[in-house]
């Protein structure tokens, strides 16, 4: 099996996707925003970073980039496309899912860890894990902040929570609607995160809790293909 | 006259240029003829303070910058050293002190992309950032104006290009106020064969300017902006701060570590200071050879701009890159992949003459290494300024016992030395997944993938210190660089340094700056461990007032094999022993965070380092570190015991009992000590490993509970609550900026 990390210019979290991936035994290449065919790919990544500089808006200029008609198709088609910080942008700003991402609340830059609350578990981001289980994760990201006009109708997969899994305003790091930290699409093989569970790979680096996320993308990467 | 628009028509030109009179006629004496304007714009900013370092030259040959893992020494781009099995780092630091008083967004954001080019122009792809930043105190609003634009420029600028911000340090002291101090370092990593040179090369190398188009930004940013004093219409120098752009960065790093990958280029130049006029003029004075520029194939923002403006435009996220003529094509076809800019401008000819044409005529001809190898080298004079004898005997009397919780609370609360997460949690400091120690510890850690090897940072200034005894403090900023890498289980190996001082043109300054040199070089004589690379930043003064002479030392140290478990400061548990390693006992608070706190006072004279003792510390503290046996260490450093003990006391979220025996100790600063939180199992083994290296010891508490206790003996006691210490610490930058 085959992943695409999509490279767009300004893309910076490629190969932190692909070292994530490499050590769940899954071959993952770089595939430059100017290809158009992805039919031999198994899944799709948009990793995070500032594609097209965020000029205009994250995500505006990326979602016209040539490869993304061809995302489009393979979401379509049911192959598991997930998304990252920038990726999760850039998916909103395609249609592919619901919402918009807008500057975190108090508009600062936010880097730390903080615990997601596994709610949906039919999506590519979340099979693997139990509903209720609390990740800790890091989040890094300026434009954070989860909008949606009716977030009852969204289907989520994650809440930003405590470290004992309550969901409340305090632990709401950037002012997202219902404290949203991931969705999904309705058939759930297109999902999105705001943290990164790329970075929470190994116990040295802090946590080993995104692995969870990761696995469960790798796992839908067979069912997608038959 | 000029076709340089910067100043009233009475000035002459070469004034107005930032050059003095036997300047200008040290250059008529070199072309043996009045210069035409582009040749006078080069020399003034390529013999400008900043770029020439006329006033520092003749010192800087005393710093020791030999070693046998040393690849690449102080004069390229960027050092470079050897870290064993094909790997090597470059390291670089840079101040953006001046442009970012002016602008403070735009200052501080290119201050990062400068010293990234300084990385990736030797072949390294950038890994890690770290930043020095020094304001005056937080109650003016002038300084939180500042302090935020420079977070903010750094945060917006390193977070975008893709480049983590993984340490540094912030600073607060009155001196600061008309003259912040950024300073940002730089690490890259790379495998050996991929190291460039600053090269020309030889005649018939194509030069290809890649990147940003040029415009009029920064032009006079070297000479105007960064190599003068501030006074009152410092706003208006404004225009000579550059503007960045971390997208067209980030395309330019990718597509030159792609250039290097394919064995593409000959030599690259960054442009930065003094723009074209350095890219061309240095590598082809480096390859002995000259060069023809054609200023009409230069890719412009604006129209009908003069060969000066051209040869001086500071325009950002640019790069020179030399090139075989056979491989120009593959070079333009890399460059058109990553969507950025190129341009043939010039050919590499023999002989030494820089040759500039525009619009079909010759408008510069000038010998290229004049440039940069005749530029001046002053001996300005220098000597003890008369009061400094006067600062180490105005000692504080301190007779009476303080209320050791209002101290210890007042140092938490100060913003220098409290929590500073505010600054680090805009910086995206874990991108690359390597950040192994993450900022607010000693040193920061990451590790170097496909390797076994961590390479550890830390950036140390302290400018009160300096101030009391210049070479005594430069001495103690290496031995806490080296103890604080040390605490993560490396062994320091290589030092960069940034030299920020006032006006060299008073002879007090000049000796702070040469006795700071001293101090510097003499610790790192005694650490063995080269100098590969400064820079010198003098004008740091403003109405006439300079600030503190204010080092500041990057650190680069290394473990190989890197720890699995390195200590870190919140893995102290309850039951601890709570042990000093170092001498105890001091009664010296000169230059601590304890008397300017408490009583505004800045006197005396600090302790010199015992070169000896610091060389086996940092041994100790290397071993213990990769030992296993010790969960949390802490080098104590400004607060003292007390602040030390304190600060892992709020990242464990446990309290301690500290005894002591005169409260001065709580406070001391002096050097070459560090803490550690030792489970009861290994206490013994510990104090042993201690003892083989004759490191003096002592166990000063217990860690646990919920309290800070203080304890003299057994009849006195102060306690102070740990909520109470951790809310005052983790609040004090936030409540001051909000």
């Amino acid at each position: 099996m085959s992943v695409a990390v999509v490279v767009f210019p300004g893309t910076n979290c490629e190969h932190d996707v692909v070292w994530a991936l490499d050590d769940l035994g899954v071959d993952a290449e770089l595939v430059w925003h100017r290809e158009t065919d992805l039919s031999s790919f198994d899944g799709v990544v948009l990793p995070g970073g500032f594609a097209h500089g965020d000029y205009l808006r994250t995500g505006a200029i990326a979602r016209f980039s040539p490869v993304m008609a061809e995302v489009e198709r393979m979401a379509a088609a049911g192959t598991p496309v997930i998304g990252i910080c920038n990726g999760f942008q850039i998916l909103t700003e395609a249609g592919l899912l619901p919402g918009v991402l807008l500057e975190n609340r108090d508009l600062k830059f936010i880097c730390r860890p903080i615990h997601v609350k596994v709610e949906a578990t039919d999506t590519v981001l979340t099979r693997a894990a139990e509903p209720g289980q609390v990740l800790q994760i890091p989040l890094n990201s300026y434009e954070g902040n989860y909008r949606h006009a009716d977030p009852d109708l969204v289907h989520v997969a994650a809440r930003y929570c405590g470290p004992d899994g309550a969901v409340d305003e305090g632990w709401n790091p950037n002012g997202s609607i219902g404290s949203i930290a991931a969705v999904a699409n309705g058939a759930g093989n297109v999902a999105a995160i705001m943290p990164h569970p790329e970075r929470a790979m190994e116990t040295i680096l802090g946590s080993a809790d995104g692995r969870v996320m990761i696995q469960s993308f790798v796992d839908s990467l067979e069912p997608a293909r038959v | 006259m000029s076709d340089v628009d910067l100043a009233p028509e009475e000035v002459p030109v070469h004034q107005a240029l930032g050059m003095t009179d036997e300047e200008f006629a040290s250059v008529q004496d070199i072309l043996g003829r009045d210069p035409e304007p582009a040749e006078l714009a080069m020399y003034s900013v390529m013999w400008s303070e900043h770029c020439s370092y006329k006033s520092s030259r003749a010192h800087l040959g005393r710093f020791p910058s030999d070693a046998p893992w040393v690849v690449v020494g102080p004069g390229e781009n960027a050092g470079v050293v050897d870290l064993g099995d094909g790997w090597y780092a470059a390291l670089r630091i840079e101040s953006h002190n001046h442009p970012s008083f002016v602008e403070p967004y735009q200052g501080a954001a290119t201050g990062v992309g400068g010293i990234l080019r300084d990385i990736f122009t030797m072949g390294a792809r950038p890994v890690a950032l770290w930043d020095q930043i020094r304001f005056g105190p937080l109650d003016d609003a002038m300084n939180r104006y500042l302090f935020n634009g420079v977070v903010s420029g750094i945060a917006g600028y390193g977070n975008a290009v893709g480049v983590p911000t993984i340490g540094g340090e912030v600073a607060f002291e009155e001196c600061y106020a008309g003259n912040p101090l950024v300073n940002v370092m730089c690490l890259g990593i790379m495998k050996a064969e991929d190291l460039v040179y600053g090269t020309a090369g030889t005649p018939g190398t194509i030069a290809v300017l890649l990147g940003n188009a040029t415009g009029r930004d920064g032009i006079g940013g070297a000479s105007v902006l960064a190599s003068a004093s501030f006074d009152e219409g410092s706003s208006e120098k404004r225009p000579s701060v550059q503007v960045g752009d971390p997208f067209e960065e980030k395309k330019l790093i990718e597509a030159c570590l792609e250039l290097y990958r394919r064995s593409l280029v000959v030599g690259v130049q960054d442009l930065g200071a003094a723009g074209l006029s350095c890219a061309a003029s240095e590598p082809a004075a480096r390859a002995g050879v000259g060069m023809d520029l054609d200023l009409d194939a230069v890719h412009v923002r604006e129209g009908d701009m003069t060969p000066a403006e051209l040869l001086m435009s500071e325009s950002q996220e640019r790069m020179m890159a030399f090139v075989d003529e056979a491989k120009v094509d593959e070079v333009l076809a890399v460059a058109s992949k990553w969507e950025i800019d190129a341009a043939v401008v010039g050919t590499v000819k023999a002989g030494s003459d820089l040759i500039v044409r525009h619009e079909g005529a010759v408008v510069a001809t000038i010998p290229a290494a004049s440039l940069t190898e005749d530029a001046p080298k002053l001996h300005r004079p220098y000597g003890e300024p008369a009061w400094q004898q006067d600062l180490w005997t105005n000692t504080l009397p301190l007779l009476q016992v303080p209320n050791l919780k209002d101290a210890l609370l007042k140092l938490l609360d100060d913003p220098s030395l409290a929590d500073p997460r505010w600054a680090y949690e805009q910086y995206d400091h874990m991108l690359f997944t390597n950040t192994v120690v993450e900022p607010g510890h000693d040193a920061s850690m990451i590790r170097v993938k496909g390797t076994d090897k961590g390479l550890s940072v830390s950036t140390d200034g302290n400018g009160r210190h300096c101030y009391l005894d210049p070479r005594r403090g430069g001495a103690r900023l290496v031995y806490e660089s080296a103890l604080n890498v040390a605490m993560t289980g490396a062994r320091p190996m290589a030092v960069v340094d940034n030299l920020n001082f006032g006006n060299p043109e008073k002879t007090g300054v000049m000796w702070q700056f040469v006795e700071t040199l001293e101090g510097i070089s003499q610790a790192c004589e005694a650490l063995d461990v080269p100098v590969i690379g400064g820079n010198v930043s003098f004008y740091n003064e403003t109405d006439g007032v300079d600030i503190f002479p204010t080092p500041v030392v990057g650190m680069l140290g290394m473990a190989d094999p890197m720890p699995t478990d390195p200590p870190r400061l919140d893995q102290v548990s309850d039951g601890d022993h709570l042990l000093m390693f170092g001498p105890r006992g001091s009664r010296n608070l000169a230059g601590s965070a304890f008397e300017k706190v408490m009583h505004g006072h800045i006197g005396g004279r600090p302790d010199e380092p015992d070169p000896y003792l610091a060389k086996a510390i940092i041994e100790l503290a290397a071993q213990l570190a990769c030992s296993g046996k010790v969960p949390a260490m802490h080098d104590i450093a400004e607060g003292g015991v007390a602040l030390t003990v304190a600060e892992m006391c709020i990242a464990s979220e446990v309290g301690a009992t500290i005894n002591f025996s005169t409260w001065i100790g709580l406070f001391a600063e002096n050097p070459n000590r560090f803490v550690a939180a030792v489970p009861a199992e290994h206490v013994e083994s510990v104090l042993a490993m201690a003892e083989e290296l004759d490191v003096p010891t002592s166990e000063l508490g217990r860690f646990g509970g919920d309290v800070i206790s203080l304890q003299n003996g057994s009849h006195e006691s102060t306690e102070i609550p740990l909520a109470e210490a951790t809310v005052t610490y983790r609040t004090a930058i936030p409540r001051r900026m909000s």
